[in-house]
């Protein structure tokens, strides 16, 4: 199908228009509501997610998901794949913006910035999701980045929130810079933009000898950096645990979720679509280099996290760490290793999101974001233990919990190609991984607190909680999942 | 009906666990009931299982296979063959013993420590049961949860340590065979180099495909390093020298229930999953190991003879009772593993024998072992003395779980003991005959043992100490019964799984 024109592509695109529409009116709203209200604004950012999840579905209607549709003259795509990540995004920001409203660290007042933003931010990585132009790409990342920046350094009177923002920019703008050069290297050497056409205009340059096969790989090497520095792999992690201890921990929770399904999301499509031929691999293997990446990006993530006291810090080394393991399934674009991490990201949505949101709740009764806050937990707070026990179980890999199904998907993927040397540094990194997580299970079970008395949670926040904690335990047993996941495919 | 009562076996616990969990925390009697009831509708199924299986057939009986997750051909497939109707049995003897074992020792979170019992009981009987590579796994593996906790929590000075050392080693050992279950599904509908049919995950099908001319599974490189893969997840269970460091720690910190658990059956699991999966699924594997030719041709019955001299003497040099005991099921493991190194009938029947006496006689040991520490508050072996005139009546079953585990002929032990030997010795007579030093030294500590604390004169401290009480001597009473039994009668055992090892030797013998 022929790429549509700006005006037809209009009709397409309403779940990012109805994010705009909200952003807009969040702010307008915010001046109407006094301060001790501002909750109000936060339930109209849930109804303007709850709209664009309608219009996705209303579009998705209109059309044949199994033909992608090119909008604005092949700038950006909708298809399955696009669709899913948006649904992705969206639950992720409605959480994080449910966390928001338990959250007591932020500023009333700046409340409508903060929504506003929260949605603007949405609107860049749905865009990153269906980006099919370098030029797209390269300006729905600034998007992201710079909305990002703000929500990491919104604890205007906390210096370590300051510093992640100041850390985040200056990471930031170093890896942009050097993923634009990347991709005017590539411009240059492929002629075109579209990422559809790249593979047959680089594998032409290719045999024609006008272009080197280094050159190209070059220009992959740069592009990864900015890829890199979103889904916080190794060496481009470095911003990833300041700015995640620094942060309010709703925007921790978002950035290692949210942020980093958006960064697969434009990874895979990036490789998938535009480097995936036959030719290309054979004369540029840069699957070799994304395995070497995904290996040390997950042993430097459990080895530095293994000596954290911080919860949110070392819940940020371990969001690196599953990094590379989601990595294993893009080392090689089979259609299962893209089944797999589209499996592991839904169950590492619903994990790792409670694994913050029981941080969010500690750090609201207890004060304390370190390992000794949690002490006496299962005597203080019986059923938030419980629930974080299974999210830690389920991020180690243990059955029954779903992140086992998960990172057992992404291991059958890469043995599936003879890569058994990365299925065993991956599997001996769950049992690194098993060690530090026990840590904090161990302080909830086996130590008990000074204090002792019984934290009281509301019964919304039982219910917020169980949104987590039942997807975690029923997601393997589920045959839909796994069809699901196997349904999305790039060209 | 009799399609579902094996499924009702393994998930009437859970349900158990649900209700548990529901009632209030201070109605302390009440759980203990409900628990006990939970644990003893299995053992109604087991036996009933037990008495109606057919002995005749080594046909896999009471299967059920529905599909699970259909787009990676996982079923929720389980079925049993004499194996492992003979370890069910164990499993559900055990668990109201174990409950009956936790009545007062108990002092905090009796609610989580019956919920998490039960949960526990549903992942080994599971396990027993299951017939498909991928279920079995993830049966193996819920039951490490449940021990992490019982012994983290409930155990004693040294809990937290014994309790990560347990889960480190477990899962460093299940990720090893998680690669090879993934390598094995991977290759399951590759012959010649061609694809053919679809993957599986059932094993009796992987069982059947491996025999296959010219089919990935049985090629025999691939079987050798699979057959690593598993044998490591599963020694690391059972132990198996060098991977047994985590018992000693685990067993003396545990409570006394859970200890008679994990000798009682955890360490069945490791035996059970390699007689299940190595040598039925990879007899060419076995072979290279077991042949007789060369060190590696040994390896696998060295590593008996290891365990079954190492352990003994470990027992031996040790002062506490219960890290005595737990060395001597180092020992008598490797009697297992010995007569299953032999790959003849005598051997292999003589290895599951072995295991269910052991789960018996083992779990006897660790109870009588509670018993004294639950009064004297400590189990320093040269701290008794005397105490068969104080408690003759523990006096007498402790004797005779003595003589039953160190091999006395009538005893239940001595007959699986004996034919693991006489299997082994047709194919390694050096290091059958070496072995026998266990023996003797099985013989010298136990002895030794008994002496120190019964006999002898009274510690003064001790002179007070109660007698064996009846709830206790009720959870003794049908292990001790079936010691006796087993030992004068050992056909009733035997008979439930000849059939089904007489099947396996002809797989492994090729």
């Amino acid at each position: 199908m022929d790429p549509l024109n700006n005006i037809k592509s209009l009709a397409y695109i309403s779940p990012e228009i109805v994010l705009v529409v909200f952003a807009a009116a969040v702010i307008i709203f915010d001046l109407f509501v006094k301060d001790n209200e501002s909750d109000w604004v936060a339930y109209l950012s849930l109804i303007g997610i709850g709209c664009s999840l309608i219009a996705i579905f209303i579009t998705n209607s209109l059309v044949d998901i199994n033909k992608p549709i090119a909008l604005f003259f092949g700038m950006v795509r909708l298809d399955g794949f696009a669709v899913f990540f948006k649904v992705l995004l969206l639950l992720a920001t409605a959480a994080t913006i449910l966390f928001s409203l338990r959250s007591e660290e932020l500023d009333a007042r700046l409340k409508g910035e903060y929504h506003a933003l929260l949605l603007a931010v949405t609107f860049g990585m749905f865009l990153m999701a269906s980006s099919t132009n370098l030029l797209m790409i390269f300006i729905s990342l600034e998007t992201v980045s710079l909305t990002s920046y703000i929500l990491a350094g919104f604890l205007t009177h906390s210096p370590r929130s300051s510093e992640a923002a100041f850390k985040y920019i200056t990471y930031g703008a170093v890896a942009s810079g050097t993923m634009l050069f990347g991709l005017s290297l590539l411009f240059g050497m492929a002629g075109t933009g579209d990422i559809t056409q790249i593979s047959s205009q680089i594998a032409t340059v290719l045999e024609s000898g006008d272009v080197s096969a280094l050159g190209v790989l070059i220009a992959i090497t740069f592009i990864l950096a900015g890829i890199g520095y979103k889904i916080a792999s190794v060496p481009f992690h470095m911003w990833s645990p300041d700015v995640y201890e620094g942060a309010p921990i709703p925007i921790t929770a978002f950035l290692s979720v949210a942020s980093k399904a958006a960064g697969f999301a434009l990874f895979l499509r990036f490789f998938y679509t535009g480097f995936n031929t036959p030719e290309i691999i054979q004369s540029i293997d840069w699957r070799l280099l994304l395995a070497i990446v995904s290996a040390l990006t997950m042993t430097v993530g459990n080895l530095a996290a293994l000596p954290q006291r911080n919860v949110k810090r070392l819940l940020a080394y371990s969001s690196i760490a599953h990094g590379g393991y989601l990595l294993m399934g893009a080392v090689l674009p089979t259609s299962e290793g893209l089944s797999a991490i589209i499996f592991y990201l839904i169950v590492y949505l619903f994990m790792n999101l409670g694994a913050f949101y029981v941080v969010v709740l500690i750090a609201n009764e207890s004060g304390s974001e370190m390992i000794e806050g949690y002490r006496g937990l299962s005597s203080r707070a019986p059923y938030v233990a419980g629930a974080m026990a299974i999210f830690l179980f389920s991020l180690t890999g243990i059955p029954p919990f779903a992140g086992f199904f998960g990172k057992w998907l992404l291991f059958n993927a890469v043995i599936s190609e003879d890569l058994y040397w990365l299925a065993f540094i991956g599997l001996l990194n769950s049992v690194v991984s098993l060690y530090y997580y026990a840590r904090i299970i161990k302080a909830m079970y086996l130590e008990s607190a000074e204090d002792t008395d019984i934290f009281s949670f509301s019964k919304s926040t039982f219910a917020l909680l169980g949104v987590f904690v039942v997807p975690t335990i029923l997601i393997g047993f589920l045959n839909i999942f796994y069809s699901l996941s196997k349904k999305i495919t790039l060209p | 009906m009799d399609q579902i009562l094996l499924s009702l076996m393994i998930f009437v616990p859970l349900l158990g666990m649900v209700v548990v969990f529901l009632l209030p925390n201070d109605r302390e009697e009440l759980i203990k009931r409900v628990a006990l009831a939970f644990t003893l509708i299995p053992l109604v199924l087991a036996v009933y299982l037990f008495i109606d299986y057919n002995k005749s057939s080594a046909e896999t009986q009471y299967f059920v296979s529905v599909p699970w997750i259909d787009t990676f051909h996982i079923n929720y497939h389980v079925g049993i063959d004499g194996l492992s109707i003979t370890l069910l049995l164990l499993t559900a003897l055990l668990g109201p013993i174990c409950v009956l074992a936790s009545w007062r020792n108990i002092e905090k979170g009796l609610k989580a420590y019956m919920a998490l019992f039960l949960l526990l009981e549903t992942g080994m009987l599971g396990f027993f049961a299951s017939l498909d590579l991928f279920l079995f796994f993830v049966f193996f593996e819920l039951t490490l949860l449940p021990m992490y906790f019982l012994i983290g929590v409930w155990g004693g000075p040294r809990r937290e340590y014994a309790a990560i050392k347990f889960f480190l080693y477990t899962l460093f050992g299940s990720v090893l065979m998680l690669v090879a279950i993934i390598a094995v599904y991977l290759n399951s509908n590759i012959v010649n180099g061609v694809v053919e049919g679809v993957r599986t995950f059932d094993i009796p099908e992987l069982i059947q495909r491996a025999t296959v001319e010219g089919h990935a599974l049985g090629d025999s490189g691939f079987q050798k390093w699979v057959f690593l893969g598993f044998f490591i997840g599963f020694a690391v269970k059972v132990p198996i020298f060098p991977f047994h460091t985590w018992l000693p720690d685990a067993h003396v910190e545990a409570p006394t229930a859970i200890s008679v658990i994990l000798a009682g059956v955890l360490l069945k699991m490791g035996t059970y999953g390699f007689v299940r999966i190595n040598m039925a699924m990879f007899p060419e594997g076995l072979d290279f190991f077991t042949n007789g030719i060369g060190f590696w041709g040994h390896s696998l019955a060295l590593l008996g003879f290891i365990n079954i001299v190492y352990g003994s003497f470990c027992a031996l040099a040790q002062t506490d009772f219960k890290k005595l005991v737990a060395y001597s099921s180092i020992g008598h493991m490797g009697f297992v593993i010995l007569g299953l190194a032999a790959r003849n009938a005598e051997g292999i029947n003589g290895a599951v024998l072995q295991m269910f006496n052991h789960g018996v006689i083992s779990a006897m040991l660790f109870l009588l072992v509670g018993v004294l520490y639950d009064r004297a508050h400590h189990r320093e072996i040269n701290g008794f003395g005397g105490l068969g005139n104080r408690m003759p009546i523990y006096t007498g079953i402790t004797t005779l779980a003595f003589m039953a585990s160190l091999g006395l002929p009538g005893l239940s032990g001595f007959i699986g003991e004996a034919l693991s030997l006489f299997g082994a010795f047709q194919e390694f007579p050096l290091l059958t005959i070496l072995s026998t030093i266990g023996i003797v030294v099985g013989a010298a500590y136990f002895l030794w043992t008994l002496q120190r604390v019964f006999l002898g004169t009274l510690n003064p401290k001790y002179e007070e100490l109660p007698e064996i009480n009846r709830r206790e001597i009720l959870t003794l009473v049908p292990l001790g019964i079936l010691t006796i039994v087993l030992g004068i009668w050992p056909n009733i055992a035997i008979d439930m799984f000849s059939e089904s090892v007489t099947n396996l030797v002809k797989i492994v013998t090729i």
